[in-house]
């Protein structure tokens, strides 16, 4: 049966979970203070462990003498890579994304020969005290001989410097190609226009409020470790430590993420520090507790985006797009991290068709390696910077047209009646009314009079820009086989369990991990929907391997859609089950039960009735049930999606730029998203907001620099911009709602859509306002200075 | 290293411990005391994830000594609810969706509060220049804005 076909069910079912606007049951124990995070947990005889990490950007370690560290009161053992290997661990951090040609060197927990970028594990000193392993930490004496490094991703590969990677001579990881080079060449030989645009997209760094913590407890009685930590994926981890790190069977580890003060992406990926954590209790039998402090989190939490980009776009005069070109430099960082390979890769080259009908699109791809943070996937991965280039390539086609921006993009919408579409960018969109959600975004601002305003406001040497960016992102990475044919080494299913117990309350167990996006309530919802229950009958477990067989995690935007795929399924099979056992205690055929909010009933009958709480208690009794039925009333599910989801949306914003101060002002965001069916409104209108606060804080004052030394210059909260309270607008959202006919319950999907939607839109809208000054574009973050600098010329 | 008696009073509870001279007010509660309530998130006083009340004034508590608190009433955010009812500011935020990870939670809750016991009428403005100190990476604001501002409305009506 088809996803599709699954999303046809002639029950009743509705108990008004689904799509209702209900308060989290979640929140109450974090606005108390209850709410539990790693960093909060203690065992007895819990020992502290700290990170001594390299101050070198690139360097040899000619010698690390631990001597004096050790003799530190209160010490209790200081390790180097050396004694890593030496235990005989596998001591690989791996990456989950092959390409072809891809070079992977080595990535070990603590380094041994080199050094390859600021912050990298050397050592690791494990003391009675927090206080205890930071003194320590402080008398490593390790002696390097600094070489020569790189931080830009096209220097890396086109000067002459010493490789990150001796395998690697070149810094070349992977030189990725996507769509047809020459169709794409005959479009821009054929077309009237070429239109083009050379793009930074500076580093991001995700800044999740809680920095990333570990706690491990090695039981050496029973072989088995418990590890809690700050994780999006518990059971990727609990693989990666099996196969990559550890070496111990995977049903020996336990990796529990209790409460996750937010991730964006940053905890995803295995790295070397917790996975030190864990060894060093197994070292030495006692449980080991790691606490990144902020400016650790600055230099080894993955870093996003880094790309450097010339687009181009071949137009015919009367607007249709021919063509787009796309040659991208993105920087790896010192190593490959797990999802570091495919987000420059697939997720960036095959968005860039946008939400238009492009018929040749060639897109390559130099991965290279720098000697820097390695950079991985942040909240809107490779679709956002893909986005970015196809939306910054139709705004200067627009302009070297003498169109309308707007108007460009309406004349080259995908049309509702051509889905399923096959883009020229390898992926097949499922469903979409584009030009809906974007009339209602003009709409919301009155675009045509705000047209009028600004030519007004010229008059009076005042800038108004007016930013409108379009997008469709792949949500909810899948189905497996596919991910596996295009180099994933994990699956992209999830998996769930629906269990009733006698008394008719539910568990839902589920292998996706919440880090804020409120997965209790909506999981519940859909359950209770499903079921005919309310809400609080459903309790919702994410977030422990061992209460949670099987998992995949949240990223991706793939909670909803993937995981709230399998419960809904897997709520249909209880369902399903539960109907055999009225119609036998009912006495009736199968087909004649009816179910609506929660009660079976037979059909003509309405008298006749068993609800589904009763049914439970009788599934579990196992006195009376249908013959050859086995008792209990639970199911697991995997779900292994036919396709990813695409949600769209288009969003606005207007602001002034006065440019003799180079002050930008954010008079009005609209975002209008499509994310298919919501489940919960508020929730989504909470992804919104979120979503939209990180784009522009990307696009106005965020982004990670390097200094000539190789040093990261930004690695305080007062030296990288967080947007504040006063630095953002007043957010106007609104949803139009398009079924994903690829999913059960028809969702898309909502995480990351306003990250990748606000970038574009907010520089559009500055470098709009800034026409009168032949500013055709530019980079993030568009600092005062920037625009200042900009303007100069002309003032 | 030298160590120090310090008597603080804690959510009107007093507590006697000995610390360091380096020791954090927040590594204190936190870890001495068990008031997990108030985070750290930066070390620097930037995003205000570890705030709380000292003699009725809001401080971050990761950029205090615990010995200067010797002798000090701190209300942290465990002291907010009322034997486990929710404060009004804290069923509004729950109401508007003020939150999502929690994290920076427990920080901008004292941080509202105190404002609100200065300001019974602010504007919006006033509310995002109150919670400036306070960074959430979450929600983008407005709906933190929006249960400060459902507060301050309900509790101006109860008056």
């Amino acid at each position: 049966m088809s996803d599709a076909d699954e999303r046809d069910s002639s029950d009743d079912s509705s108990s008004g979970a689904f799509g209702a606007a209900i308060e989290r049951g979640e929140d109450v124990p974090l606005l108390t203070g209850d709410g539990e995070y790693t960093g909060d947990i203690s065992l007895p005889g819990t020992t502290h462990l700290a990170i001594r990490r390299s101050d070198h950007a690139h360097a040899r370690i000619e010698s690390v003498d631990t001597s004096d560290a050790a003799a530190v009161d209160g010490v209790v053992a200081v390790f180097t890579g050396e004694d890593v290997v030496e235990s005989g661990v596998p001591n690989t951090i791996p990456t989950a994304w092959d390409l072809p040609g891809l070079v992977q060197p080595q990535y070990r927990m603590l380094a041994t020969d080199k050094v390859r970028h600021e912050g990298t594990a050397v050592a690791a000193v494990v003391a009675e005290t927090a206080h205890a392993a930071r003194d320590a930490l402080e008398l490593i004496s390790i002696e390097y001989e600094p070489l020569e490094h790189v931080t830009d991703p096209v220097e890396a590969v086109e000067r002459d410097v010493p490789p990150v990677h001796d395998e690697a001579e070149d810094n070349v990881a992977f030189d990725f190609e996507l769509g047809d080079g020459d169709a794409t060449d005959e479009a821009f030989a054929d077309a009237d226009r070429v239109a083009s645009v050379d793009l930074r997209q500076p580093r991001i760094i995700p800044n999740a409020m809680e920095p990333r913590a570990a706690l491990a407890d090695w039981e050496e009685t029973t072989g088995k470790l418990r590890l809690w930590m700050t994780s999006q994926n518990p059971h990727l981890h609990r693989m990666l430590l099996s196969a990559g790190t550890l070496g111990l069977p995977e049903n020996e580890i336990q990796v529990i993420a209790p409460e996750v003060g937010g991730g964006f992406g940053s905890k995803i990926y295995h790295y070397p520090d917790e996975a030190v954590t864990a060894w060093c209790s197994m070292q030495l039998g006692r449980p080991v507790k790691w606490q990144a402090t902020r400016s650790e989190s600055y230099l080894t939490d993955c870093h996003g985006r880094d790309h450097v980009t010339t687009g181009e776009i071949a137009l015919d005069d009367d607007g249709t797009i021919r063509g787009v070109r796309v040659e991208t430099h993105a920087g790896l960082g010192a190593q490959l991290s797990q999802f570091g390979t495919a987000t420059p890769s697939y997720l960036y080259a095959t968005i860039l068709s946008g939400q238009y009908a492009i018929p040749a699109i060639h897109c390559r791809v130099v991965g290279a390696f720098t000697n820097t943070t390695p950079v991985d996937a942040y909240r809107g991965a490779g679709r956002a910077e893909g986005i970015y280039v196809i939306e910054r390539l139709v705004d200067v086609g627009a302009r070297e047209l003498g169109m309308d921006p707007a108007e460009l993009r309406r004349r080259n919408l995908i049309q509702p009646d051509e889905f399923p579409f096959e883009t020229a960018a390898a992926l097949v969109y499922d469903s979409g009314e584009y030009e809906r959600a974007m009339d209602a975004a003009l709409e919301h601002v009155d675009y045509d009079e705000l047209r009028e305003r600004q030519d007004e406001l010229r008059e009076e040497d005042r800038y108004l820009g007016i930013g409108v960016a379009n997008f469709v992102e792949s949500a909810g990475l899948s189905p497996s086989g596919l991910a596996g044919d295009l180099g994933a080494q994990a699956g992209g299913w999830e998996s769930s369990i629906v269990r009733f117990d006698s008394t008719g309350s539910v568990t839902v167990l589920a292998g996706t991990a919440d880090q804020g996006q409120g997965h209790r309530t909506t999981y519940a919802q859909i359950a209770a929907e499903e079921l005919g229950l309310s809400v609080d009958d459903v309790t919702v477990v994410e977030g422990d391997t061992d209460r949670i067989p099987q998992g995949m995690g949240t990223y991706g935007s793939r909670s909803a859609s993937v995981g709230g795929g399998s419960i809904a399924r897997g709520a249909r099979e209880v369902r399903e089950k539960a109907r055999r056992i009225a119609a036998h205690q009912l006495e009736a055929s199968v087909d004649d039960i009816e179910f609506d909010d929660g009660e079976f009933r037979v059909a003509g009958a309405p008298d006749r009735s068993l609800h589904i709480r009763t049914i439970a208690h009788e599934a579990y009794l196992g006195h009376d049930l249908p013959e050859g039925m086995d008792p209990g009333l639970e199911e697991t599910n995997f779900y292994d999606p036919e396709n990813f989801t695409y949600p769209f949306g288009t969003h606005v914003a207007v602001v002034e730029v006065e440019p003799e101060t180079g002050e930008i002002e954010i008079e009005r965001y609209v975002a209008v998203d499509d994310c298919g069916e919501i489940i919960n409104p508020m929730i989504v209108e909470g992804q919104v907001h979120g979503g939209i606060a990180q784009g522009i804080g990307a696009a106005l004052y965020e982004g990670a620099a390097y200094d000539d030394d190789g040093h990261l210059e930004t690695r305080r909260m007062d030296e990288y911009a967080v947007p504040h309270s006063t630095q953002l607008p007043e957010f106007e959202t609104d949803n139009t709602v398009t079924p994903s006919p690829h999913n059960p319950i028809g969702v898309k999907g909502v995480g990351e859509s306003a990250t990748i939607a606000a970038t574009p839109t907010v520089v559009s809208a500055v470098v709009d306002a800034l026409e009168p000054f032949d500013v055709d574009h530019l980079d993030m973050p568009i600092t005062p200075e920037s625009v200042w600098r900009a303007t100069e010329a002309d003032r | 290293m030298s160590e120090h008696d310090i008597s603080v009073t804690v959510n009107g509870e007093q507590h006697e411990l000995t610390v360091e001279p380096r020791t954090l007010l927040v590594t204190a509660l936190r870890e001495k005391l068990g008031y997990t309530g108030a985070n750290v998130g930066c070390e620097t006083g930037r995003c205000g994830a570890c705030t709380v009340r000292e003699n009725g004034e809001t401080i971050k508590s990761c950029t205090r000594l615990a010995v200067q608190s010797d002798g000090s009433e701190i209300e942290t955010v465990e002291g907010l609810a009322d034997d486990g009812d929710l404060t009004t500011l804290q069923e509004r935020f729950r109401e508007h969706h003020g939150l999502q990870c929690g994290y920076c939670t427990p920080g901008m809750l004292v941080s509202a509060d105190t404002f609100l016991r200065e300001n019974e009428d602010p504007s919006r403005e006033e509310i995002r220049e109150a919670i400036e100190g306070n960074l959430c990476r979450c929600t983008g604001y407005q709906n933190i804005v929006d249960a400060v501002e459902a507060t301050a409305d309900q509790l101006g009506e109860q008056r």
